[in-house]
């Protein structure tokens, strides 16, 4: 199959839902002319014009609220935040007017959006360019909160958000968008809400997404190798809606289960499946459930206190043999 | 210091150039709202209607020389204090007046309250209760308008402590520099809550924040409803043109506090006084008696009727059911089965 970057397959999922309905467009800062502040946007100005590819100043609050205001009013936006971090300014917009509009508005007026753009740390960017909101904003009703973790899971799920009636947060990564890896020529869209089993596996099961579904899989790796434990790996594609049943399907199969994840732990995702695994398969547990994430602290400049705080394979295998007991 | 002493100056009598029709459209609709605001503050003090209740009363000719300069297709959005837009947009009384009670049969479904009315049909696009929200709303609304190259424009209302908030500036300079369909109102009744003006900037002269954005940018004293209606048509007039955005700073008052509970101490009755004698529907009720467009016992008849409807709207909202409980999972998604997380 053809290999392609995660930046090209989000590219392709854009170009092709506006070729298919003039009533998407793309706005946020550096879209259009400079292409992207990661590239991920090449092109697409010299192909849809400035009225469909639009660049704004540097103005969050503005432009996403007067997305949800185009989205009232018939258009489909796709709103990139040059990062989440920057979402911050905006999200009195996206959990005052997005989420909230439809209930509202008692049916009225639905909310058929993206806001877009990368989530996470990035390399040595400092406290305030290093951060994971995707457990914040699955906390709100109203939303649908993606992840993808691959070129094709970023392909198939953002054509999915896009055509989605529902405002949707579709979270990347500035280390993701080089990552290659094969999307097939011919359409396919991904349901939102549906888990991906990317390995089987007996033992132990691993819960992740975004790009710290990597992490999982290496664990994995490296337990078969060198423990011949065999880990399951699910990638959960979005945090809102959850897949909870692949997660209590695989439980009842592997009786431990290890949730790695990038954000802070209080109110995690980890934590919210830790819940409802003990509520839904407490007699199939022979161990505690194991988080985890990243360490209860902004993160800082330094490689070595980087590396020290992010989730990472090491920590990862030792919770899997805490939860086998070895 | 109050606005009663600017106030006196800027009230001049001009020669109207509207027909008996108009006038008489404007003391109906007015009136109406006048009611329908009074009824509605009285059943708040019967805890019939819960919650946040911000009136109206006093502001009537900001939303009626609104309307008689626009047409239907125009898209409308406003703050919190929305109950009189949507009775003159073409929304039933009965259906905000529902929606006041919690009632399934209100204009959102009982979903929404008194902060969040909507009626799409009528092209009310709602009721937000983030100071300052709606704003950048509004663009919005006006983007697709130009996106979709119609002649319609958006209307978008806010208060004066609104203009403090960042998202009023993004949302003008957004708007002036792509010159979208929209008209910011801004309706200064003098206070945010308890905060007058005068204690919010340096800058008590609203409508001249639209000068940092190169915005045309007018003041008009909205206690007269004509003025209201020229400078909207005005603006109305440079929206459809291409020409872009207007900001309109409609000097105004509200006779009541700022919500039901609100006994408004931080102003003078002398104040409150000052501006009842510039009441816009006596204003217009002057006229009319005046130009010999109706007579007293005309508009008598007319305030009966209005008062009328209001009784049958309570009566609507009175003899309707609340929502059903398994309501509480409909239209949060548009998606039909959305997978709710229920323990
Ligand atoms: C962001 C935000 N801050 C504070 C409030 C609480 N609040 C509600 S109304 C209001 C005053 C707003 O006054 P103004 O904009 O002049 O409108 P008016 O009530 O006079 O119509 C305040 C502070 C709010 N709803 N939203
Ligand atoms: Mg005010």
């Amino acid at each position: 199959m053809r290999v392609i970057q995660f930046r090209e397959a989000l590219r392709e999922a854009m170009n092709e839902e506006m070729r298919r309905d003039e009533s998407v467009f793309l706005m946020g800062e550096e879209v259009a002319d400079y292409n992207g502040a990661y590239k991920v946007s090449q092109g697409m100005l010299d192909e849809f014009g400035a009225k469909r590819v639009v660049d704004t100043p540097i103005t969050e609050l503005g432009f996403a609220g007067l997305g949800v205001g185009a989205a009232m009013n018939g258009l489909r936006p796709i709103i990139e935040f040059m990062t989440f971090n920057f979402s911050l300014v905006a999200i009195d917009q996206v959990i005052n007017s997005a989420a909230k509009m439809y209930s509202m508005s008692g049916g009225q007026f639905n909310i058929p959006m993206v806001f877009r753009g990368p989530t996470g740390n990035a390399g040595q960017l400092g406290a305030q360019h290093s951060q994971n909101f995707e457990n914040w904003y699955a906390n709100c009703p109203g939303l649908k909160v993606v992840v993808p973790a691959n070129p094709y899971d970023a392909k198939g799920l953002l054509k999915t958000a896009i055509r989605d009636n529902d405002p949707v947060i579709f979270m990347e990564s500035e280390l993701m968008y080089g990552d290659k890896g094969e999307v097939p020529e011919q359409e396919y869209l991904l349901p939102i809400g549906k888990a991906e089993i990317v390995r089987e596996g007996q033992d132990v099961t691993f819960v992740s997404f975004g790009k710290i579904l990597k992490v999982a899989n290496e664990a994995a790796d490296i337990l078969q190798k060198e423990h011949n434990v065999s880990a399951e790996v699910i990638n959960l594609r979005s945090v809102r809606p959850i897949d909870y049943q692949a997660i209590v399907d695989s439980v009842k199969k592997t009786n431990r289960i290890v949730v790695i994840e990038e954000a802070w732990p209080l109110s995690s995702i980890a934590t919210e499946i830790s819940y409802h695994v003990q509520k839904h398969a407490f007699d199939y547990l022979d161990a505690p459930v194991q988080r985890i994430n990243s360490m209860d602290v902004p993160l800082s400049y330094a490689p070595t206190l980087v590396d020290g705080a992010l989730p990472n394979v090491e920590r990862t295998i030792q919770a899997a043999k805490a939860v086998l007991y070895m | 210091m109050s606005q009663v002493k600017e106030k006196k100056t800027r009230t001049t009598q001009k020669k109207s150039s509207f027909d008996k029709e108009t006038y008489m459209r404007w003391f109906e609709e007015m009136t109406l709202m006048r009611k329908f605001e009074e009824k509605a503050g009285q059943l708040y003090g019967q805890q019939k209607i819960r919650g946040f209740c911000h009136l109206y009363i006093g502001q009537e000719a900001c939303a009626a020389g609104a309307v008689s300069a626009l047409k239907k297709g125009d898209k409308w959005i406003t703050a919190y204090r929305d109950h009189a837009q949507p009775l003159i947009l073409g929304t039933s009384p009965g259906a905000v007046m529902a929606e006041l009670f919690g009632k399934a049969t209100g204009c959102s479904k009982g979903k929404g309250g008194s902060m969040h009315m909507f009626d799409k049909e009528n092209h009310f696009f709602g009721g937000h209760g983030i100071v300052g929200g709606q704003i950048p709303l509004g663009a919005g609304i006006a983007f697709a308008e130009q996106y979709n190259g119609t002649d319609n424009l958006c209307i978008c209302f806010m208060g004066d402590g609104a203009v403090r908030q960042g998202a009023f500036h993004e949302a003008l300079n957004l708007a002036m520099f792509w010159k979208l369909p929209v008209i910011f109102v801004i309706e200064n009744n003098g206070y945010a809550m308890g905060t007058s003006v005068q204690r919010t900037s340096n800058v008590t002269d609203l409508y001249k924040l639209g000068s940092a954005y190169e915005m045309p940018s007018e003041g008009v004293d909205a206690m007269r409803v004509e003025d209201v209606h020229e400078a909207v048509a005005k603006a109305a007039q440079r929206a459809r043109s291409g020409e872009g955005p207007t900001l309109l700073e409609f000097k105004t008052y509200r006779y009541k506090g700022h919500s039901m509970s609100d006994p408004a101490k931080y102003r003078t009755r002398e104040e409150v006084a000052e501006y009842k004698k510039q009441d816009p529907i006596e204003q217009v009720k002057d006229t009319i008696l005046k130009k010999k467009y109706a007579t007293e016992e005309d508009l008598e008849a007319i305030i009966d009727k209005v008062k009328e409807q209001v009784e049958e709207a309570v009566k609507f909202a009175e003899d309707s059911p609340f929502p059903d409980p398994k309501e509480i999972f409909t239209e949060v998604y548009a998606e039909p089965d959305y997978p709710f997380i229920m323990d």
